[in-house]
């Protein structure tokens, strides 16, 4: 028997959530549109918080420590807020060969951040990939969303420099 | 849609490009646009607005990444199209002052090399030839008439038969028999069935389904309708690595195009049979690449695996019967049914048939997208197509199937490439991966960074694999930095094996082999950073001619990375050195 649901009462007036509440509706708002709803958080807030995790597993009538599993499993789905500009290092075995390891290294002292951490300062997020499948352009970076291929330190240094300097 | 409109199309498509004295290809795949390809495309446009003798047109993977962004123009005067490479936007204007006279010298990137002309292509025929956007273009490359003819003229079971003589295997690392795989779903009673696409492309230096899906979707498409309609499948998912925008972008249009056309959906061809294809987007979990685990993705949940039996040929999805293939297993499917299967047999080794795409990379000098014949020996593939290690520096290993495969010394380069050699080998096909390592690659290094890998994506359900990778990933960090003994080298050989043989799935038992593969070829590398191997200040020769027996002298000894390279520094600056050689290759 298919239950009727009703719509459910979005957490603010911040139309964001009715992109979300989009995603279920279209998914009927069955259970299995879980990761699907994910993405849409993810993608209108930047992060998946606990108000946004609620919220998912009440309209998907799902636990909420099955809405916390899938969020903690899956790689891409980040609970904390990221950095107003993020550079995310590709790792995969291509870039590791062309020295990927030295890229993170030199952000780590240049910044004192770990690769999946932000700036105390809140302006630039490290994040490491597994292969953004840019291998022909290894070792590769990609700053705000913008590839930069055959990158050396030196060259990220500077363009991560250009980007920050804009803000201050 | 019937075959006289097929037709029809086609002809207009190739009408409307006879018209047209000259044409301008401009790589718009992931790489090329990553390098600058989106203001080329835009500068050309711009130049050639008001020429109706020019068409340009945006197509797919050229092959040749490396020296991206590409363009090609082909001209009716001109027997053979010219390539440039390295183009940016303020070259838009000699490009076009070439038009139909003389090539550009300088930006021209020539194309007598092996990696062009040594290539057969199959899976990536209409790679960097029709525009990945334009459902039409495909069509006039005899797409989407293998589906059309199937429904027309065919039987499901002829349509399966063609691809069980085709003796296509699964081309996602397994190397399963597909046509098996495909009668398996279709003897199961009538019902409710699901068609999978793997496009979930998890392996780490592997872009072969990228480049295939932002080349040729309706490729996929078309072999994904072909078996629906072969196994009795109604409902399809397309599952795909949220990582790949471009290639979600270009998969949807195409869906859209071909429900438009009434070539997906109900009623296709206004037969009775429909396919109605969802898209899933993975959200980063390698382990995704076993079936089952894929398939509680789509349901929702984490991706852990479950045993089998029961198969997912049986009860999968929802508990239905699916036919889970990888995206170069259904591109392969349009052409062997167009074709034949005899056609396709005839190409590859004794078992297995076809081609394969490699994704060329790391120290080498053609860094792209291949299409060999199977049974291409390595040192055609690495030398000849791959234009070898750049500069100076001398070929050490290749590594193939990813964090599944092994690292393979130069003794294998004549080793002709299929799933079972390489098998034997103690590596592996995987999905198509080759990364080429010279001196400055540490093998240890490399196990230890393909062990990360596993531990990190490591679902975590069953024991051996979530505690024995995490386990040998300590011993090969202990051993990389210089302090582990035999009795870990030991241990961890052991270790490996059980890891191996008990863990459930495909990511638990083949994460061992990256560590079994570089130990069986590369023992010496591991032994020299043993803390006990060497007597302190003796040197590696004398340590081999048999005093090693006697050695006792375990503690406090430093010696052990000795004249190696240590596992940081000198190795990872040499990396650098390298890469920019790469960098100024001439190609």
């Amino acid at each position: 028997m298919a239950v009727k649901r009703l719509k459910p009462e979005l957490p603010s007036a911040d139309s964001r959530w009715k992109m979300v509440d989009l995603t279920m509706r279209r998914n009927g708002y069955a259970g299995h549109a879980l990761i699907e709803t994910l993405h849409t958080v993810q993608g209108a807030f930047g992060y998946i918080d606990d108000p946004a995790m609620q919220f998912v597993a009440q309209a998907l009538s799902l636990p909420l420590s099955k809405v916390y599993g899938v969020a903690t499993f899956y790689h891409l789905f980040t609970l904390k807020p990221k950095g107003r500009h993020t550079c995310v290092i590709c790792t995969g075995t291509a870039c590791y060969i062309k020295g990927a390891g030295d890229l993170v290294q030199g952000l780590e002292q240049r910044y004192q951040v770990q690769a999946g951490e932000t700036t105390a300062d809140g302006l630039l997020s490290v994040v490491s990939a597994r292969c953004v499948g840019a291998c022909g352009l290894a070792p590769a970076a990609v700053l705000d969303g913008a590839m930069l291929g055959k990158q050396t330190i030196d060259d990220l240094l500077q363009k991560l420099e250009e980007v920050l300097d804009h803000e201050s | 849609m019937n075959l006289d409109q097929l037709d029809e199309v086609a002809s207009e498509v190739r009408a409307a490009d006879e018209s047209c004295r000259h044409s301008v290809r401009v790589c718009m795949a992931a790489s090329c646009q990553s390098s600058g390809a989106g203001p080329v495309l835009k500068g050309l446009n711009q130049r050639l607005a008001g020429r109706d003798d020019v068409r340009v047109k945006s197509v797919g993977c050229l092959g040749l990444c490396s020296a991206g962004p590409l363009v090609e123009i082909r001209s009716k005067s001109q027997a053979a199209p010219v390539l440039y490479q390295n183009v940016t936007e303020e070259d838009a204007a000699e490009l076009v002052t070439s038009i139909g006279a003389e090539p550009a010298p300088r930006l021209q990137c020539p194309t007598d090399i092996p990696f062009f002309h040594r290539q057969h292509k199959i899976v990536l025929e209409n790679s960097g030839v029709i525009d990945p956007e334009d459902i039409n273009d495909y069509i006039a490359a005899d797409g989407y008439r293998a589906l059309v003819t199937a429904l027309t003229e065919m039987t499901p079971s002829e349509v399966l038969r063609e691809v069980e003589i085709s003796g296509l295997r699964g081309r996602g690392g397994g190397g399963y028999p597909v046509g098996l795989k495909w009668s398996t779903v279709a003897k199961m009673p009538a019902g409710l069935k699901y068609v999978i696409c793997n496009a979930d492309e998890g392996d780490p230096g592997a872009f072969m389904d990228r480049a295939v899906l932002e080349s040729d979707p309706h490729r996929v498409l078309e072999g994904m309708a072909l078996a629906a309609y072969a196994v009795g499948a109604s409902r399809g998912y397309v599952y795909l690595r949220a990582e790949y925008p471009l290639a979600i972008d270009r998969l949807k249009t195409a869906l859209r195009q071909a429900v438009r056309k009434r070539l997906l959906g109900s009623n296709i061809c206004d037969t009775r049979f429909g396919l109605e294809i969802e898209l899933r987007l993975g959200a980063g979990a390698f382990v995704c690449g076993e079936e089952t685990a894929l398939m509680q993705s789509v349901e929702g949940e984490r991706s852990q695996p479950q045993p089998r039996p029961p198969y997912p040929a049986e009860s999968g999805l929802w508990g239905h019967p699916t036919l889970i293939n990888n995206v170069e297993t259904f591109a392969n499917i349009p052409t062997i049914v167009r074709r034949g299967g005899e056609w396709f047999a005839q190409i590859g080794t004794e078992k297995s048939k076809g081609t394969k795409v490699f994704a060329l990379a790391g120290r080498i000098k053609n860094t792209g997208l291949i299409e060999v014949p199977m049974g291409t020996p390595l040192r055609e593939i690495i030398q000849d197509i791959g234009g070898g290690v750049p500069e100076g520096r001398t070929f050490k290993a290749v590594q193939t199937g990813g964090p599944s495969g092994g690292c393979l010394p130069k003794q294998f380069l004549d080793l002709p490439v299929d799933y079972d050699t390489l098998r034997e080998a103690g590596s592996m096909m995987g999905s198509g991966g080759m990364i080429v390592m010279d001196e400055s690659s540490s093998m240890v290094d490399v196990a230890r960074y393909f062990m990360e890998f596993c531990m990190i994506e490591s679902c975590g359900k069953c024991v051996p694999c979530r505690m024995g990778t995490y386990q040998l990933h300590s011993l090969l960090d202990k051993i990389a930095k210089g302090q582990g003994s035999r009795a870990d080298l030991a241990l961890l050989g052991d270790l490996c094996e059980v890891v191996q043989r008990t863990s459930l799935c495909g990511l638990g038992q083949t994460a061992p082999n990256p560590v079994l593969s570089t130990l069986r070829y590369f023992r010496r590398e591991y032994e020299d950073r043993l803390t006990d191997y060497n007597n302190p200040g003796e040197t590696r020769a004398a340590a081999l001619s048999g005093v090693v027996a006697s050695g006792g002298v375990a503690s406090g000894d430093s010696a052990g990375p000795g004249d190696n390279a240590g596992p940081g520094d000198g190795a990872e600056s040499d990396g650098n050195g390298a890469s920019d050689a790469v960098d100024h290759a001439p190609t």
